[in-house]
């Protein structure tokens, strides 16, 4: 559809003979949230991979703001403003949290809208810690919030968040829920996760991944409560 | 909130220098390069200024390997390729055309022509660090297997013959820029050299302290993320890699001015040493290769004067003892050992 931000079509992913990735088709408009849920192994990081260029796909397309990103570079995707938060925390370690975050800005901004712009994204965030430390001396949460404060510093149109609350604590997973929807109010969201109570607060539109297909794209309140959905993820039911 | 109160010395602990663009260890390098330069001329006599030219052109080709491994987090065995290339190439065009300034010039460009070619199979092929490692140590044994074979009147370069194990012994030194061709005297020479090792060091730091040096750094730590926020990780490497390969065959220039050049320049001890150099002072610093090449050199040369003991056989052992307890090497250790003194002074003082 022409009012799309991102439109996956018919995308499939064979690593020899095993297929991760089977005609997915998906779409997201400007400033909407969409969470992606799915048990281990269903195809939700390799189709990230797709997104951001880690992964070529065997066949179909995915098109970013009206043109296809399929066989582009990681960084020039980035560059067509997509943020990507990975499954475990991917910070610069020896570096320290501000030359962390100062890095990220960089390419978009400069003298005083990157110090304005820097003291948004650490309040934004909410990271306490001392910005003068070495992000590998840090625990896993503040390595957690580093790294969106990272993706969310550039402003890009499109995030792609991967298990975000994992590790967090229950007061730092709630703040984050909060922030994620206050992100969506200007930048388009796919949030992969699988702690439900996190998904139940953010969630406006849930796509379930089984067996790298999608089995059900729907709303919150039907797919909670649809039964193969249920089967899917307490492992009764992997058709 | 303690964000805004942050002690400088904490940042990053010894990885916070490349972030700042002047501070004590440029002071100390520019006030004991100037001493140097004014005192050692006068004061020297001819042998121990052509041994210093020696051990400073090393220098310099240990801060090139130190730039690319150290900070640039490329692993490059072919460090001595770009220190020879640099040597032939300056011996071959001065030869040729009869000016040692275009020479000296070519000795610089060509290495980092051929280290962007290298470079760009390397990294646009996404090659692993580990194969880098071994391609550039490839390319350093092809080129002492072509030159030790490079005997007889089959194998010149215009007027110039390789001169198979020899080299070229005919080797011109640098002229006046006056074109009497007057060749410069060793101390001149000397001075050029010490001269270029500081430009090298501070040209470096410059470089380290902008944004391309600090995202080098970032791409070192961690470079899925670096590529995940825009950066062009191939051609960051590429620039790093290529000015290693140009700081390199500067090294060979005036190694050829101190001595002459020879297939050694490209061996297999040569480009051990370099990481020897690198890991002993430390590559995550560009005192530590100036300090670990002065430091292992001299100790080789006093062993090797005094026949007492196997020099091999003791830098062996120094290696050892340094990477199982000094594995940051000496310089980035002394800084951190100064640090935490100066933290329990502070703490100290504020006790009282």
């Amino acid at each position: 559809m022409a009012n799309n931000l991102l439109a996956v079509s018919n995308l499939s992913v064979h690593f020899g003979g095993v297929v991760a990735l089977s005609n997915v088709d998906f779409s997201l408009k400007p400033l909407e949230l969409c969470c992606i849920i799915g048990p281990n192994g269903a195809g939700k990081s390799t189709f990230f991979k797709c997104l951001t260029g880690q992964i070529v796909p065997t066949t179909g397309d995915v098109v970013l703001a009206d043109s296809s990103i399929v066989k582009m570079s990681p960084h020039l995707i980035a560059r067509k403003s997509l943020g990507i938060k990975t499954q475990v925390p991917n910070v610069f370690e020896g570096l320290s949290v501000r030359e962390n975050i100062r890095l990220s800005l960089e390419r978009s901004f400069s003298g005083k809208q990157l110090a304005h712009r820097f003291e948004e994204v650490i309040s934004t965030a909410g990271i306490t810690a001392d910005l003068s430390e070495r992000v590998d001396n840090l625990s896993h949460g503040q390595r957690q919030l580093i790294e969106l404060a990272m993706i969310v510093g550039p402003k890009p149109s499109l995030m792609l968040l991967d298990e975000p609350a994992a590790g967090l604590s229950k007061a730092e997973s709630t703040h984050l829920a909060n922030t994620i929807r206050e992100l969506a109010s200007s930048s388009a969201i796919i949030v992969v996760e699988h702690d439900m109570d996190f998904i139940k607060m953010i969630a406006e539109r849930i796509v379930v991944f089984n067996r790298g297909k999608v089995l059900m794209d729907d709303l919150p309140s039907v797919v909670l409560n649809d039964e193969t959905v249920k089967n899917v993820y307490l492992g009764k039911d992997r058709t | 909130m303690s964000q805004t109160n942050v002690s400088a010395i904490k940042t990053s602990g010894f990885e916070r220098r490349p972030f700042e663009s002047f501070d004590k260890e440029s002071a100390f390098v520019l006030i004991t390069g100037l001493l140097l330069l004014v005192l050692m001329p006068q004061y020297s006599e001819v042998y121990t200024l052509i041994t210093a030219t020696i051990y400073i052109s090393l220098c310099i080709l240990a801060v090139s390997l130190g730039l690319v491994w150290g900070y640039g987090g490329i692993f490059c065995l072919g460090q001595a390729a770009f220190f020879g290339l640099g040597g032939y190439t300056y011996a071959i065009a001065a030869l040729n055309l009869g000016d040692t300034t275009l020479g000296a010039m070519a000795a610089v460009i060509v290495p980092m022509i051929f280290a962007a070619a290298l470079g760009y199979f390397i990294f646009w092929g996404r090659i692993g660090d580990v194969y880098v490692g071994v391609i550039t140590l490839t390319v350093t044994l092809i080129f002492v297997r072509f030159l030790n074979g490079s005997a007889g009147d089959n194998y010149s370069i215009g007027s110039v013959p390789l001169g198979g194990f020899n080299g070229i012994p005919m080797t011109p030194q640098l002229t006046t820029l006056d074109g009497s061709g007057t060749p410069l005297s060793t101390q001149a020479i000397f001075v050029i050299s010490l001269a270029a090792l500081m430009l090298v060091y501070f040209i470096c730091r410059l470089f380290l302290s902008s944004h391309t040096g600090r995202t080098m750094i970032a791409i070192r730590e961690n470079e899925l993320r670096a590529e995940l926020l825009g950066y062009d990780v191939r051609l960051i490497k590429l620039l790093t890699f290529t000015l290693g390969g140009g700081i390199a065959g500067l090294a060979g220039l005036l190694f050829a001015n101190a001595l002459t050049v020879t297939p050694g320049m490209f061996s297999l001890t040569n480009t051990v040493q370099i990481v020897i150099w690198v890991l002993i002072g430390g590559r995550l610093s560009l005192l530590g290769p100036i300090f670990g090449c002065l430091f292992v050199q001299m100790i080789s040369a006093q062993l090797g004067v005094s026949g007492l003991l196997n020099p091999e056989i003791v830098l062996g052992v120094i290696l050892i003892i340094f990477v199982l307890f000094v594995p940051n090497g000496a310089v980035p250790t002394l800084y951190q050992m100064a640090e935490r003194g100066l933290n329990r002074l502070k703490r100290g003082g504020h006790g009282k």
